[in-house]
């Protein structure tokens, strides 16, 4: 399983309202930056599309809380699974953590907004989806697709 | 120290006396006579005081003294076998209120809408109204089932064995959607399993059955499979056992959890504040204790679904009746050990 931090250290781009192409690095610098007529913000704000960016970059994702019991059972489905996802605890990220959670609560549309799982990009479910899937012969074709299991 | 304080003294002695005891009654005339009788020793010589301590090896009053002490006694003893009485009295009751909720849980309806359980009115009433519509539930059930069998027997056309099968597959919807109400209400008393009967409770998981027992129970008996179905079948088996296993690890996280909230602090110097506020964590958990139930009953209906799936109608049939008739091997052996002979 492998643990990342939302923030810091990922290397993500965006194209900014006029077009141009940037990119952000950890370090602040950029290049291929045009300076533009108006303002523009550095870095997109909305935390849904961190998401989605974030579930893109690996072929499983968990978003979850160190603390949550049931996010500790859809790891152990996985890794019972012999799947080894990347996994977002958003309790230790002080800076994205909170939004990111409020984010996926209203994405859910329930009342806890982890754990939510995404394979190969695409948003799977909570565990009661994760769960029907498997049960439904869905799930694994879905990992083998995204690159997660070979069987 | 005045003569009226003697006199006094005499009087109320007398007067104890007389309260003491239930069985003495000649004191007063005792007294009167020693009084007028006028022989005494020792220098305090007082009318009222004579009568108590002028004769003390006086074989009356020695006896009066033990009629008191036996009284006494008596009297001690019976109340102790009073408390003794209360306190059977008290722990049959028990006894019988359980009994009560087992028999009602029977199908057994006993006509009293009393409960002597204040504390959980609210949490009693989703547990009451549970077991008497599981009750009601299990009638339907094996109603149902009766017709699906004597169909099978008569050898009916598919699609008429089909609507039997899919009212089978909806009435187990049903009791799914009645357990996740009930969870919302009382998530303990589901999951004691004390809506069930014994030997069930003896095989309980989270709240239900094990879907991936059920399956390697229904094995052998689904036979003839197709080489697809027999993968189907076992593909269910190994992801139905996989996620109970999450499941399971979930749980035993969540209780372990539990353990440390419950465990903080236990010095005498801890604020209210601070309990408040780990009691209000703990609460929390409990709220993910039924999502854990939750979560195994939409295992367990998910399960059936796919055998459902996975076999045609007339398999599909028999699986209904193997799973059926072994919950009612279980339920009955609950009962033949209930009423076994005891020595």
């Amino acid at each position: 399983m492998q643990y990342q931090a939302a923030t810091t250290t990922d290397s993500w781009r965006t194209t900014s309202n006029t077009g141009h192409y940037y990119n952000y690095n950890g370090y602040n610098y950029s290049y291929n930056y045009v300076p533009v007529k108006h303002h523009c913000p550095t870095i997109t704000t909305d935390p849904l599309e961190r998401v989605a960016k974030l579930a893109s970059q690996n072929a499983v994702v968990i978003f979850s809380l160190s603390t949550c019991c049931m996010c500790y059972a859809v790891k152990s489905l996985f890794s019972g699974m012999g799947v080894n996802p990347t996994v977002y605890e958003l309790d230790e990220d002080p800076v994205r953590g909170k939004e990111i959670e409020r984010a996926l609560v209203r994405l859910m549309g329930s009342a806890t907004a982890v754990p939510v799982v995404f394979i190969g990009g695409k948003l799977v479910g909570s565990m009661d989806r994760v769960m029907g899937a498997h049960i439904n012969e869905t799930l694994v074709p879905l990992l083998k697709e995204a690159g997660a299991l070979w069987l | 120290m005045g003569k009226g304080h003697f006199e006094n003294w005499g009087e109320s002695a007398i007067a104890d006396n007389s309260q003491q005891t239930d069985t003495s009654t000649d004191i007063d005339t005792d007294d009167k006579n020693q009084f007028n009788s006028g022989q005494h020793g020792g220098q305090i010589v007082v009318d009222s005081m004579e009568g108590s301590m002028g004769k003390i090896g006086d074989p009356k009053i020695l006896r009066r003294l033990a009629q008191n002490r036996e009284a006494a006694r008596k009297s001690r003893l019976r109340k102790k076998a009073y408390v003794q009485q209360l306190e059977s009295s008290r722990i049959k009751l028990t006894h019988l209120e359980q009994e009560l909720k087992r028999a009602r849980q029977q199908g057994m309806f006993i006509a009293a809408g009393a409960s002597g359980d204040h504390n959980s009115v609210v949490g009693g009433n989703g547990a009451l109204a549970f077991d008497m519509d599981y009750s009601r539930w299990l009638d339907d059930h094996q109603r149902l089932i009766n017709d699906l069998r004597s169909a099978v027997n008569t050898q009916i056309p598919d699609n008429e064995l089909r609507i039997l099968v899919e009212a089978v597959m909806s009435h187990y919807d049903e009791i799914f959607r009645l357990k996740s109400i009930a969870t919302k209400s009382d998530v303990f008393h589901m999951l004691s399993g004390m809506w069930k009967t014994p030997a069930e409770r003896c095989f309980l998981w989270i709240g239900g059955f094990r879907s991936s027992e059920i399956l390697k129970m229904l094995g052998n008996h689904l036979e003839p499979l197709t080489d697809q179905q027999l993968m189907g079948i076992c593909n269910l088996q190994q992801s139905s056992q996989q996620a109970e296993d999450a499941l399971s690890q979930g749980m035993e996280a969540l209780q372990q959890s539990l353990v440390d909230t419950l465990s903080v602090g236990f010095t005498s110097s801890g604020n209210v504040g601070d309990y408040m506020g780990q009691m209000a964590i703990a609460m929390g958990k409990i709220t993910t204790l039924e999502n854990f139930l939750h979560q195994a009953d939409l295992l367990r209906q998910q399960t059936l679904q796919q055998l459902h799936r996975i076999l045609t109608t007339r398999q599909s049939a028999r699986a209904f009746l193997v799973i059926s008739d072994y919950m009612s091997r279980l339920r009955a052996l609950s009962s033949l050990w209930l009423a076994r002979p005891k020595d």
